[in-house]
């Protein structure tokens, strides 16, 4: 491990603080002119952010530390999340630590902790949440492993750097099984993150509600915490997708900081096309009834096993 | 990691492709799309055929594409149109228990069906060898829709279906049949399909609905 590498991957996480908010922005300004409405500024989400982080917080009489602790739980788990990905460079010390599987489970610990906070009110909206996050969660994660999986068999490992290195330099051809495996990882992030055919993250009717639901409690501080991870989980999630499926652009080996000065702007470029397909998809589909999610996320899953088996029937 | 010629890489794409589309078809309830995924079957079928035929050199599969994308393509999918019109149930619904439960056994069908392509699939010689269990399982696929399917004309889809399937796996173990006995099958198959129109009438003439259930009965009136 060199100094440089080190210094990498803090630019990394770096980034993905920063850009994370952006891209809500981003996403929510493409929406708004999709529907032919006008949009709000990019940096609406810094603002927001800002305002929540200069108020007072209030807290329910009954919240248990749980409660408080929760939203810096759900950060620091983002956070973690961010190192791991391999949005810029592919040699990252952290990378080390963890592999695709504790991914998943980084992202399942966010969602076990923010269920529990939800349910530790006792309000009846945020126990509705938990329960539907969770609904959607068990549905979610053994799709989004499968997809995981498939790419790991490809590249044999399942260390995300070293399966991003491996999918950059193979030769070009056509790869079935790829293109299941991202069909299927676009549906399970939009079920993720609480995007429209699953969950309206705009919505401000209670009953339709899910992720919105469980934050009804917070306020100030950890509101802007919790917003704040929401944005870096929609960033780490276009970030695997992109360097899954799109790994061009990924600099290989931190030696070289002109290859990573380079895929800064490649990586800016690629999330504003990933941005504005998120927002094309949410404009063009209708959110559905919550027990049809059982039925999309099935397909995901389909999706993501046929991946698997057409790469071990076929090796492609 | 060795690469594949394009054409071979075209074949194992359009095999994805059928297979995708026979699960496409058993979690489909309308019966006028399962119409168009059947036309988009028979599409990427004669597309990999045509591939096939370029790949190889094998003259008589172009003959076998082109029979598949007049047959499958164009002149089945209209003879449905036509019989769903004239039946009135052209925005039928049908009601499916428990669609991922299907999809789940759809899966375990795949993986047996891979499993026993396997051996088989060493002993041939052909460059579309791999994708004999992709045929298998789109056989088996079409099978388990005729199981879960009640009504008269999603089950004649799961026939026609299945025999797509059955071609693609002769295309890929041995290059296809000999043209007389495609010839053949072709003809049965429209027959059957010509055939199976006139008994949807008498079905519901008789029964006043499409709905197999009632072939079950041995008595009348129950």
């Amino acid at each position: 491990m060199t100094a440089q590498a080190l210094l990498s991957q803090l630019v990394q996480v770096a980034l993905a603080l920063a850009l994370a908010p952006l891209l809500v922005g981003w996403v929510n300004q493409c929406r708004a002119w999709l529907s032919n409405r006008s949009a709000p500024p990019l940096t609406l989400p810094y603002r927001t952010i800002r305002k929540l982080f200069m108020k007072d917080a209030v807290v329910a009489t009954r919240a248990s530390p749980l409660f408080r602790l929760t939203p810096y739980v759900v950060f620091g788990a983002m956070c973690c999340a961010a190192a791991i990905v391999p949005s810029l460079a592919t040699d990252l010390p952290f990378g080390v630590a963890a592999d695709a599987i504790a991914l998943v489970g980084l992202f399942a610990l966010a969602r076990v902790f923010i269920a529990l906070a939800a349910m530790d009110i006792g309000t009846a909206f945020g126990t509705l949440g938990a329960r539907r996050e969770m609904f959607v969660g068990f549905l979610a994660e053994p799709a989004l492993l499968m997809v995981l999986f498939t790419a790991s068999l490809i590249s044999g490992s399942t260390s995300l750097p070293s399966i991003v290195d491996t999918l950059a330099h193979r030769e070009l051809a056509i790869y079935p099984s790829l293109a299941f495996a991202g069909v299927a990882f676009t549906m399970v992030s939009l079920a993720e993150n609480a995007r429209i055919p699953v969950d309206n993250p705009a919505t401000h009717l209670e009953l339709t509600m899910i992720h919105e639901a469980m934050l009804l409690e917070y306020s100030a501080r950890h509101l802007a915490l919790i917003e704040w991870a929401s944005a870096l989980k929609l960033f780490n999630y276009s970030c695997i997708g992109l360097a899954l499926f799109f790994p061009f652009g990924i600099a290989q080996g931190s030696d070289d900081w002109l290859a990573i000065a380079l895929a800064v702007p490649v990586l800016v470029a690629k999330l504003a096309a990933g941005g504005f397909a998120l927002a094309l998809i949410e404009t063009a589909s209708a959110k559905m009834r919550i027990f049809r999610a059982p039925e999309f996320l099935g397909t995901a899953f389909l999706l993501a096993v046929l991946a698997m088996l057409v790469h071990l029937l076929l090796g492609s | 990691m060795n690469v594949l010629p394009l054409y071979a890489q075209l074949i194992n794409l359009f095999a994805a492709l059928l297979l995708l589309l026979a699960f496409a078809m058993l979690a489909q309830r309308r019966v006028l799309t399962l119409i168009n995924l059947f036309a988009a079957q028979g599409l990427s079928l004669a597309a990999s055929t045509a591939v096939v035929a370029f790949g190889t050199g094998q003259a008589h599969l172009y003959w076998s594409a082109g029979l598949t994308l007049v047959l499958k393509v164009l002149l089945l999918p209209w003879i449905l149109h036509r019989l769903i019109r004239k039946l009135d149930v052209k925005w039928d619904i049908e009601r499916l228990i428990n669609v991922p439960a299907t999809m789940l056994i759809g899966i375990v069908v795949v993986v047996f069906a891979f499993n026993l392509a396997v051996p088989i699939s060493q002993l041939a010689s052909t460059v579309t060898r791999s994708t004999l269990g992709i045929a298998m399982a789109c056989v088996m696929l079409s099978f388990l829709m005729m199981i879960t399917r009640r009504k008269a004309i999603p089950q004649v889809i799961g026939f026609l279906s299945m025999e797509n399937g059955l071609f693609f796996a002769a295309t890929s173990a041995t290059y296809g049949m000999p043209m007389v006995v495609e010839l053949g099958i072709a003809l049965d198959v429209l027959v059957g399909v010509l055939i199976l129109g006139v008994f949807f009438f008498q079905i519901r003439e008789q029964f006043d609905s499409l709905d197999l259930r009632h072939l079950e009965k041995l008595k009348e009136g129950e």
